[in-house]
């Protein structure tokens, strides 16, 4: 095989059992790399960007906030002002004098038109040169107005995604605490880190209203502004996407003392953990969330297991890799595959922690390639060496899979498919089926040599095209 | 031109950045690997957008500018970012495109390459790519502006001004479909004529299924083929709205005398006559048959739909080329094109529709130029189109949200599958577009019928 390895990214890739663990991470992304990354700025907006309720306005040229128009699946149950793209469009005058007054006309104006109940304000790389005070005119603005208008420090080259997690996390973090707390049940929590994709926090919420549990935030899928205001009145947080939310966790658990617990959705194992966490959490509250907690997994999983059996039978001894935005969504997919009798030769994280990947190592099959911040050159290296039959990612990752022949689920904000709970978990079983099961693959080049001559042959002179 | 209502804010806007633009024409280079040199982010979002259009790997590398890089400068950046790419890629040509952030901090490029060139070519055992750059502020323009410059670009850079004089034809077609690139090659071959597509991305951006994967696909316009441009008899350039600065065509006849012939996109029958017109002229012979049927078949189509077209009004918005020709399409039909709306402002856009709808009664459309679909929405709710004609960004707010049907041309289409293989362009692609139409009505009508007719 080609060495497509770059020397300076030998350190970010380990092989399970071939040497003892070791691997770098949270390290910019190496120039001309082709890294599967985006920025700073990303981070914020993939944050922040389900609460419907708030304005979310992009300071700067067109591009970042055309790019991040209306792409995630992320649904409310109400209004759709998250939906729309705001941006104040800065043009080569605003660049040399300043955008600070376009910007602060760009948000009376628009908060005068939709009447949000706050306004997230981005800055991107271009404001972070011209040095625009986004501070200033967001408090100026918020005192004109009475709504919070909040800056999102989030210029897109000042460090990785992550920063951009943060940014968002102190942006909401200014809300929490200025709301009425009165009134809520001593059984309650704020959903955090999980961004309403495909409708999936109601699958979640359905199941905590059946245990008897109040959610008090989403956050912040199907969000609004309101309920990140009173959000400290919960008596637990619940965090799922632990790379995108966890700072919040860890401010609210500072400032108002509310636990926290890490949890994933995805998957049966996982799923019924996270149930029976907060269930032995309000055990001592009220002793029969127990046994309505254990009835409902029952109820869930005695539905569930037979449709999965009949899956499995065409899965069995199948081979995926995985390429997720955080670590933690890949813990909850090696377990899955495992239901579905199938084998994670390759998992991979744009973001992950050094204790992730060491998780990882952990729960991983001898042999299995962990890989942060990866990119198409390594991706396709990877996939070819394992001969995998498919590989689990975003839409930047589809392409790779399908050139190489192989069966792709997407596994990322876009995703129009609900895979969180047990519904979700027989979701994702189907869509595995339905992609390694194709018979297209019997096709594909790769399995099958075409009985006509490759395309970069030429052959008859007939009426061919000439140049 | 009416200027619509001066807001300050965007809300959903109707054109993409300039990086954009420039990323996807140097797709269409042979060997070539798009480079922006900026923070990482836009390489990444660029790539998911160009993704969910073409359904195609489209690696773009960056120079992944951070902080200090910001401050004091991206050169090491960059200049690292290039050896990796080309050791990796071994690409024969690197497509550099600056973004904001670069053009802010006053990177010199040229001056980067040159050093590069000097500085790195015994690390590259001698073996230098070609690099061509063009300069592509995402605050200076729609991606238009960003594809025409960098197709400029390719042609002034690689142009080798000692080029043999050759009987070939240099094509710029402009921003069209990988299936547009291909009908337009093929046109080229049944009149005999040598032709250079530029860019030519109808294989690197619709690749076949193949038993590797293709670190760089194959396809594209042959370098050598752009360095011999200044030897051909004659260049084509299609756009009706190219800026005299970022035109291609103009470029190699200021420079190298090559004549220029300047046309619309052959979307609809006169457009497209245009450009057979041209052809017939500097192939000395009529048309192959086979167009001259393709031209009477759309003809027939255009009289045996007539009556399910007319009158209806239409609005049509994106990219500003292809809004001209597809206004002009409309009008020669029998649809009245009621608002044309673009989100760019190369300050030529009135004038090309003028120049396309004249020659039919009654009121010209509004045009809009520097819109975004806030102020689309708004004057479409006046005029009632029966039809929306553009991008998947006008779904929602424009077509979904007063049930009108859609019909998806230009780019982005990613709620749609094949949008690399739609149409647009010559006698075959107005009846595909004209088949859409049609149908599109008759099925808008049989849906709101109250008794649903099973036969129209």
């Amino acid at each position: 095989m080609e060495p497509v390895i770059f020397e300076e990214r030998k350190t970010q890739i380990h092989r399970k059992g071939a040497e003892p663990f070791s691997i770098s991470c949270n390290k910019s992304s190496l120039a001309g790399a082709v890294s599967q990354r985006a920025c700073v700025f990303c981070g914020s907006r993939v944050v922040l960007y389900p609460i419907a309720d708030a304005l979310h306005l992009v300071h700067g040229p067109i591009g970042c906030a055309v790019y991040t128009w209306d792409i995630r699946g992320a649904m409310s149950s109400g209004p759709e002002l998250h939906r729309l793209s705001f941006s104040t469009d800065l043009r080569e005058k605003d660049v040399i004098f300043g955008g600070e007054k376009k910007l602060y006309q760009a948000l009376v104006e628009l908060i005068d038109r939709h009447g949000p109940n706050a306004a997230f304000v981005y800055s991107t790389c271009i404001v972070g040169i011209i040095g625009d005070d986004l501070k200033a005119v967001c408090k100026k603005v918020e005192a004109e107005k009475g709504i919070p208008v909040i800056p999102v420090q989030s210029e897109g080259f000042k460090g990785n995604k992550r920063e951009g997690y943060l940014a968002a996390c102190q942006a909401m973090f200014t809300l929490v605490g200025t709301g009425d707390t009165s009134a809520i049940s001593p059984l309650s929590v704020n959903i955090l880190g999980d961004f309403n994709l495909a409708g999936e926090i109601w699958i979640i919420q359905d199941y905590l209203k059946r245990m008897g549990v109040e959610v008090v935030a989403n956050i912040t899928g199907d969000g609004r502004v309101e309920e990140v205001r009173r959000a400290h009145g919960a008596a637990l947080n619940l965090v799922q996407c632990s790379g995108a939310t966890m700072d919040l966790a860890k401010m609210m658990k500072e400032k108002y003392g509310i636990p926290f617990k890490k949890v994933s959705y995805f998957g049966i194992e996982d799923m019924s953990d996270a149930l029976y966490e907060v269930a032995r959490f309000f055990e001592d509250k009220d002793p029969d969330i127990m046994v309505r907690t254990q009835d409902l997994v029952r109820e869930e999983l005695t539905a569930l297991y037979p449709k999965l059996q009949t899956l499995r039978k065409d899965l069995e001894g199948k081979k995926a890799a995985i390429y997720v935005g955080g670590a933690f969504k890949a813990f909850s997919l090696i377990k899955s595959f495992r239901h579905l009798g199938m084998d994670v030769v390759m998992v991979g994280s744009q973001t992950g922690t050094e204790e992730d990947y060491q998780e990882l190592a952990e729960i991983t099959d001898e042999g299995t390639i962990i890989v942060d911040d990866t990119n198409p050159l390594e991706l396709s290296a990877f996939i070819k060496e394992k001969d995998v039959d498919i590989f689990v990612g975003g839409v930047k990752e589809r392409p790779i899979a399908y050139k190489l022949g192989v069966g792709f689920c997407d596994h990322n904000h876009e995703r129009k498919e609900a895979l969180e709970g047990f519904l979700g978990m027989y979701n994702f079983a189907k869509e595995v089926h339905a992609t390694v099961t194709s018979p297209v693959w019997n096709f594909t080049p790769r399995r099958r040599k075409s009985p006509i001559a490759a395309p970069d042959v030429a052959v008859c002179a007939g009426e061919e095209r000439t140049s | 031109m009416k200027k619509a209502e001066p807001f300050v804010s965007t809300t959903n806007a109707c054109k993409m950045c300039t990086p954009l633009g420039a990323a996807v024409a140097f797709k269409g280079l042979e060997g070539c690997v798009p480079f922006l040199h900026g923070s990482q982010g836009c390489a990444t979002y660029m790539r998911r957008y160009i993704i969910s259009h073409f359904r195609e790997p489209m690696d773009i590398a960056s120079s992944s500018l951070g902080e200090k890089d910001a401050v004091y400068g991206g050169k090491a950046n960059l200049m690292q970012g290039m050896l990796n790419v080309i050791g990796k890629y071994k690409a024969q040509a690197v497509g550099i495109a600056t973004t904001c952030l670069t053009e802010t901090i006053g990177d010199d490029v040229s001056q980067i390459l040159h050093e590069f060139k000097k500085e790195c070519l015994a690390e590259l055992n001698g073996d230098m790519p070609a690099l061509i750059h063009v300069s592509t502020p995402s605050y200076g323009g729609s991606h238009m502006e960003g594809f025409h410059a960098a197709v400029r670009s390719m042609a002034d850079q690689l142009a080798d001004p000692a080029a043999a004089k050759h009987n070939g034809v240099n094509l710029f077609p402009g921003f069209v479909s990988a299936e547009d690139i291909r009908h337009l090659q093929d046109i080229f071959a049944h009149f005999g004529l040598s032709v250079t597509v530029l860019p030519d991305y109808s294989e690197t951006l619709d690749g076949p299924a193949l038993e590797d994967y293709q670190n760089i696909p194959g396809g594209g316009t042959p370098l050598d083929a752009v360095r011999a441009m200044p030897g051909a008899r004659v260049s084509i350039e299609c756009g009706r709205t190219i800026k005299a600065g970022l035109s291609a065509g103009k470029v190699l006849q200021e420079k190298h005398g090559v004549a220029l012939h300047s046309l619309g996109l052959p979307i609809g029958l006169r457009e497209s006559d245009a450009l057979f017109a041209t052809l017939e002229s500097l192939a000395g012979c009529a048309a192959p048959r086979r167009y001259a049927l393709e031209r009477g078949q759309l003809l027939d189509a255009m009289v045996d739909g007539h009556k399910y077209v007319a009158g209806k009004k239409a609005v049509v918005y994106g990219e500003e080329d292809l809004v001209v020709g597809m206004t002009s399409f409309l009008s020669e039909i029998g649809i009245k094109p009621v608002l044309v709306a673009t989100g760019g402002e190369s300050g030529l856009l009135n004038e090309a529709v003028s120049v396309v709808t004249e020659e039919f009664p009654g009121e010209p459309p509004q045009v809009r130029d520097g819109v975004d679909f806030y102020q689309i929405v708004a004057e479409a709710e006046a005029l009632e189109p029966d039809l929306v004609i553009g991008n998947s960004k006008g779904y929602r707010e424009l077509a979904r949200a007063r049930n009108i049907p859609l019909i998806r041309v230009g780019f982005p289409i990613h709620d749609r599958f094949g949008s690399q293989r739609v149409l647009h362009v010559g006698y075959r692609g107005a009846l595909n577009l004209y088949d859409m139409i049609v149908n599109a009505l008759i099925e808008k009508k049989q849906d709101d019928s109250p008794v649903g007719y099973g036969y129209i």
